[in-house]
C-alpha cells in the first residue's frame, strides 16, 4: 500500500495548495472517504424531504395536525434509543479496531436491539396514526411526514441489515482489513442516521408539538 | 398476474411507433444473430461487458451516448416537420397525443442519455490518464454506475413499443404528470428510467469525487491538475450535491401516482409549485454538470492546438469553482412567472447575471490562449472555435431571459428554446464532438480522417444557426413553444428554414458515421504509434495509444502543470524503468447483472406487476450482499508482461 497524501500546512481550505502529493492514497481513506461522499448525498435526500416537510406541515387539508398525532414520551423513548445506539455503535468499532472480539460482538448486539427498538415503537407510531384514519394519503401534511420519517426509518432498517450482515463476516473471516473498513463505514452511516434524528426530532416533533 | 399490461399496451392502431418498434427490433436481433454466429459473445463478455477499466467503460458510455443521440435526433427531425407543415388549416402528420409524447422523450432522451452519458463517458475515459493513475476509486461501482444508465436508457425505449411515453415535456410538471390527469404507464416509464439511471448517475459522482481527491499521480497538486480535471471535480460535486434532490422529488411524484399521497395534487394540501421548484433545484446544477466538463475538454484542446500553456490556468480553476457554487443560486429563473415577487425574482435575475462573468473570464481565457499561438485547424480546434463564437450568443440571449420583465414576455416561448439549444447545442455537444475527435486516437490508437471532420463541423456549425436563429425570431414574434399546430401562416418560412438547419445537422452526423467507416477502413494510414500525436501537454498522452490495462508502467512524477508537456522538454518522456507486477482489479459481472434486475424491477413497476417487482428488487439486492462480501478482486500483470509492453512503444518513439 502506498502512504496517504500528505496535506502540509496550507492557507487554503482542504490543503488547496499543498506541493508534495504523494501519489494515490490507501484504499483505507479512498473506501472511506468515498463513503463519506456517499453520505453528503444522502443528506442532500434528506434535506430534499425537510423542505418538503417544511413547505406542506400547515397543509393538513381539515385533517388531524401535528399537535392532535404527536405523542412526546414515545418519540423521547425512541430518540434516546437511537442516540445511545450511536454509542454503542462506536464503542463496538473502537473494539473491533483493537481485535477485541467479545466486546465486539456484544456492543454489536446491544446496537442491534436499541435500533430494533427503535424501529418497533416508529412501527407503532405509524400503525395507531393510520388506525385514527391519519394515514399517508390523509394530507399533504402527512404525506410528508411519512415520507420524511419512514425514509429515516427504511435507512435505519437498511442499516440494521447490514450490521447482521458485517457480524456474520466477521464471524466468517475474522477482523481482516476489508471487513473492518466496511464496519467503519458503517459506522459512519449509523452516525449520520443519528444526525438525520436529531433534525426530525426538532423540525418535525417538537415543533409540531409547539404549533 | 400481469398488472396493467396487456396486448392493448401495444400500439397496432399506430403505424409510426410500431414501424419503428419493428425496425428497431430487426436491428437489434439482426445485430444479436451476427454476434452470435461469429462467435463473438465470449470476447464481448470479457472485454467489454464485465470490463471495470474506466477506458472501457469510457467508450461504451460514449457508444450508448451516440445511439441514443440518433434516437433524440428523430424525435427532432419529426417535431420540425411536423411544425413546419401542420400551418394554417393542414393539420400536419402526427396526432396530438402523439406529438406530445415526441416532445417529452426529445427532451427526456437528449439530456439524461445523450449529454449526461456522453460527457459521463469523456470524463471516464480521460480523467484517469490525466490524473497519471490507474483506474478510478471504485471500479466496480463504476461498472454498475454505466449499466443502471443504460437500464434507463432500455426502459425508455420500450415506451416506444410497449404502452406509451409520458406527454408532461421533459420536466414532468404536475398536476398534468398526477394520477389524475396521467392515468396511464407515461409518466411511469419517465420516472422510473430516470430514478434508475439517477442512482448510476450519483454513483459516478461519488465514484469522481473520490478519485479526483484521493488518487493522483506523486507530485500532482490540486493546482497542477489539468483543468479538465478540475471541471470534472466541479461537475462530479454537483452530481453529489443535485442528484438526491431530483431522486427525492421523483420519490414524492411516484408516491402520489402509487400510494395516492398529496404531495403535488391539486386535493388534499398538495403544492405543485414545490415540484417546479425541487426539479430546477436539480435543473440548474445540471445544467453546469453538462456544461463545465465542456468547458474543461475546449481549455485542453485550445491550449494543445495553440501550442502554447492555457491562459491564467488560475483563474480558469476559480471561475470554475466561482459557477460550481453560482449555479446552486439560480434555479428560480426557470419560472419567475411563478409570482415569487418582485425582491425574490431581482435577487434571482441578479444572481443569473452573475455567472456571466466567470465565464466570460473563461472566453478570455480561450481567447488570450490562441492570441500569438501557432493554431492547427484540427476538428477539435474548429469545434472549439465555433463553440466560443456560438455559446457567447447563447449566453448573451441568456442573459436577456434572466431579466424577469424580459422573461414574463419570452417565458416558455420559442426564444426560450432557442436559448438553451444555443447553449446545449454549441456548448456541449461542440465540446462533446471536440471532445471525441481529440481522444479518440488515444482510445483506439488511430486518428480520425480530417476531412469529413472538418465537413461535419461546417454541417453542425451552419445547421444550428439555421435551425435555432429562426425560432429567437419566433418567439419574439410570439410563438410558444411545444406547438402541435401553427395557428399563423406568417410564421411558416421561418420554420421551413428551421427545418432545412435540422436536416444540415443530420448531414453533420452523416459526415461524422462516414468518418469513423473511413477512418477505421483506413486505420492503418492514420496509426498513431507514440501515443502522442497532437503533442499534448497532459499526461494521458504520455502513455501508449490505447493505454495498456494499467495506463503507466511507473506512475509519473508530476513537477509542474502540463506535466507531459515539461517531459518532453526535459527530456524524460521516454526514459526506461525497472518495472514492478501491478495488480489490477479483476472483471465483475455484478454492473451487468444489477441491472438486468433493475430492468425486471421498472419494468414490473410501470406496469403494476407486484410479484416480479418485488422479485427484481431482491435479486438487485443480494447482487449488492455478494459484492459486499468478496475480498480478492485482483489480477496481476508480472513485470515481465509489464516491461515487454512498454517497450514496444518506447521503440517508437525514439
Amino acid at each position: 500500500m502506498t502512504p496517504a497524501i500528505q496535506e502540509s500546512a496550507s492557507p487554503l481550505p482542504f490543503g488547496l495548495m499543498h506541493e508534495h502529493g504523494g501519489g494515490p492514497a490507501s484504499k483505507r481513506i479512498v473506501v472511506a472517504y468515498g463513503f463519506w461522499i456517499f453520505i453528503l448525498g444522502d443528506m442532500v435526500m434528506f434535506s430534499a424531504l425537510f423542505a418538503a416537510y417544511a413547505v406542506l406541515s400547515g397543509n393538513t387539508a381539515g385533517g388531524p395536525t401535528a399537535a392532535e398525532l404527536f405523542n412526546l414520551p414515545n418519540v423521547f423513548i425512541e430518540t434516546m434509543c437511537l442516540l445511545v445506539s450511536s454509542y454503542t455503535c462506536g464503542l463496538g468499532v473502537l473494539s473491533a479496531e483493537r481485535r477485541r472480539l467479545l466486546p465486539f460482538f456484544a456492543f454489536a448486539a446491544l446496537t442491534f436491539v436499541l435500533g430494533s427498538v427503535f424501529l418497533i415503537i416508529e412501527a407503532r407510531e405509524f400503525a395507531g396514526m393510520v388506525e385514527k384514519g391519519a394515514g399517508p394519503s390523509r394530507s399533504g401534511f402527512l404525506s410528508a411526514f411519512f415520507t420524511l420519517v419512514g425514509t429515516h426509518g427504511a435507512h435505519v432498517t437498511a442499516g440494521l441489515i447490514a450490521l447482521v450482515y458485517l457480524v456474520i463476516q466477521v464471524i466468517a473471516k475474522g477482523l481482516q482489513a476489508a471487513v473492518l473498513r466496511r464496519l467503519l463505514c458503517w459506522s459512519l452511516f449509523w452516525h449520520a442516521l443519528d444526525i438525520v434524528w436529531v433534525g426530525v426530532f426538532t423540525l418535525v416533533y417538537l415543533m409540531g408539538v409547539r404549533h | 398476474m400481469l398488472g396493467r399490461l396487456s396486448w392493448d399496451a401495444i400500439p397496432f392502431n399506430e403505424p409510426l411507433p410500431l414501424a419503428t418498434g419493428a425496425v428497431l427490433a430487426i436491428v437489434i436481433v439482426a445485430v444479436l444473430i451476427l454476434i452470435t454466429v461469429k462467435g463473438w459473445w465470449p470476447y464481448l463478455w470479457r472485454e467489454w461487458l464485465t470490463s471495470v477499466d474506466h477506458k472501457r467503460i469510457g467508450v461504451m458510455y460514449v457508444t450508448l451516448g451516440l445511439v441514443m443521440l440518433l434516437r433524440g435526433y428523430s424525435d427532432a427531425i419529426m417535431m420540425r416537420t411536423q411544425q413546419a407543415i401542420a400551418v394554417g388549416s393542414a393539420q400536419g402528420y402526427l396526432p396530438p397525443e402523439h406529438y406530445n409524447q415526441i416532445f417529452s422523450a426529445h427532451g427526456t432522451i437528449m439530456i439524461f442519455f445523450v449529454a449526461m452519458p456522453l460527457v459521463i463517458g469523456l470524463m471516464n475515459f480521460a480523467v484517469p490518464l490525466q490524473l497519471g493513475v490507474r483506474d478510478v476509486a471504485f471500479p466496480v461501482l463504476n461498472s454498475v454506475s454505466l449499466w443502471l444508465t443504460a437500464t434507463g436508457a432500455l426502459l425508455i425505449n420500450m415506451s416506444l413499443v410497449i404502452g406509451n411515453f409520458a406527454r408532461t415535456g421533459w420536466m414532468g410538471y404536475p398536476p398534468l404528470s398526477e394520477l389524475a390527469f396521467s392515468p396511464d404507464v407515461g409518466v411511469d416509464y419517465y420516472l422510473w428510467s430516470l430514478q434508475i439511471s439517477g442512482v448510476g448517475t450519483l454513483l459516478t459522482g461519488i465514484n469522481f469525487v473520490t478519485t479526483i481527491l484521493k488518487m493522483r499521480a506523486p507530485g500532482m497538486t490540486y493546482f497542477r491538475m489539468p483543468v479538465f480535471c478540475w471541471t470534472a471535480l466541479a461537475a462530479n460535486l454537483l452530481i453529489v450535491a443535485a442528484f438526491p434532490v431530483l431522486t427525492a422529488t421523483f420519490v414524492m411524484l411516484l408516491l402520489d401516482r402509487y400510494l395516492g399521497m398529496h404531495f403535488f395534487t391539486n386535493d388534499g394540501g398538495g403544492n405543485q409549485m414545490m415540484y417546479v421548484n425541487l426539479f430546477w433545484a436539480w435543473g440548474h446544477p445540471e445544467v453546469y454538470i453538462l456544461i463545465l466538463p465542456a468547458f474543461g475538454i475546449y481549455s485542453e484542446v485550445v491550449a494543445t492546438f495553440s501550442g502554447k500553456g492555457l491562459f491564467s490556468y488560475r483563474s480558469m480553476v476559480w471561475a470554475t469553482l466561482g459557477i460550481c457554487i453560482l449555479s446552486f443560486m439560480v434555479w428560480l429563473h426557470h419560472f419567475f412567472t411563478m409570482g415569487a415577487g418582485a425582491n425574490v425574482n431581482a435577487f434571482f435575475g441578479i444572481m443569473s447575471s452573475i455567472i456571466a462573468v466567470p465565464t466570460g473570464v473563461k472566453v478570455f481565457n480561450w481567447l488570450f490562449t490562441m492570441f500569438r499561438g501557432r493554431i492547427v485547424f484540427t476538428t477539435p480546434m474548429l469545434f472549439a472555435v465555433g463553440f466560443i463564437v456560438t455559446f457567447v450568443i447563447g449566453g448573451l440571449t441568456g442573459v436577456l431571459l434572466a431579466v424577469p420583465p424580459v422573461d414574463f414576455v419570452l417565458h416558455n416561448s420559442a426564444f426560450l428554446v432557442a436559448h438553451f439549444h444555443n447553449v446545449i447545442i454549441g456548448g456541449v455537444v461542440f465540446g462533446v464532438l471536440a471532445g471525441i475527435n481529440y481522444w479518440f486516437p488515444k482510445a483506439f490508437g488511430f486518428t480520425l480522417d480530417e476531412r469529413l471532420g472538418h465537413a461535419s463541423f461546417w454541417c453542425w456549425l451552419f445547421g444550428f444557426y439555421l435551425a435555432f436563429m429562426p425560432l429567437y425570431w419566433l418567439g419574439l414574434l410570439g410563438m410558444t413553444r411545444r406547438l402541435e399546430h401553427i395557428p399563423d401562416p406568417t410564421w411558416q418560412p421561418l420554420l421551413l428554414v428551421a427545418e432545412g438547419g435540422a436536416i444540415l445537422i443530420f448531414c453533420g452526423i452523416l459526415c461524422q458515421i462516414a468518418q469513423l467507416y473511413v477512418s477505421i477502413r483506413a486505420r492503418k494510414q492514420h496509426l498513431d504509434s507514440t501515443g502522442d500525436p497532437w503533442n499534448g501537454r497532459t499526461l494521458e498522452w504520455a502513455t501508449a495509444s490505447p493505454p495498456p490495462p494499467y495506463n503507466f508502467a511507473v506512475l509519473p512524477k508530476v513537477e509542474s502543470i502540463d506535466a507531459f508537456w515539461h517531459m518532453k522538454h526535459e527530456g524524460r518522456a521516454s526514459d526506461e524503468h525497472a518495472y514492478e507486477a501491478i495488480e489490477m482489479p479483476r472483471n465483475s459481472p455484478a454492473g451487468f447483472i444489477t441491472a438486468f434486475f433493475a430492468v425486471v424491477m421498472g419494468f414490473s413497476l410501470i406496469w403494476h406487476i407486484w410479484w416480479l417487482a418485488l422479485l427484481g428488487f431482491l435479486a438487485a439486492a443480494t447482487m449488492v450482499l455478494i459484492a459486499g462480501w468478496s475480498t480478492e478482486r485482483e489480477d496481476e500483470i508480472s513485470a515481465a508482461e509489464v516491461a515487454r509492453m512498454e517497450r514496444g512503444r518506447l521503440g517508437h518513439r525514439a
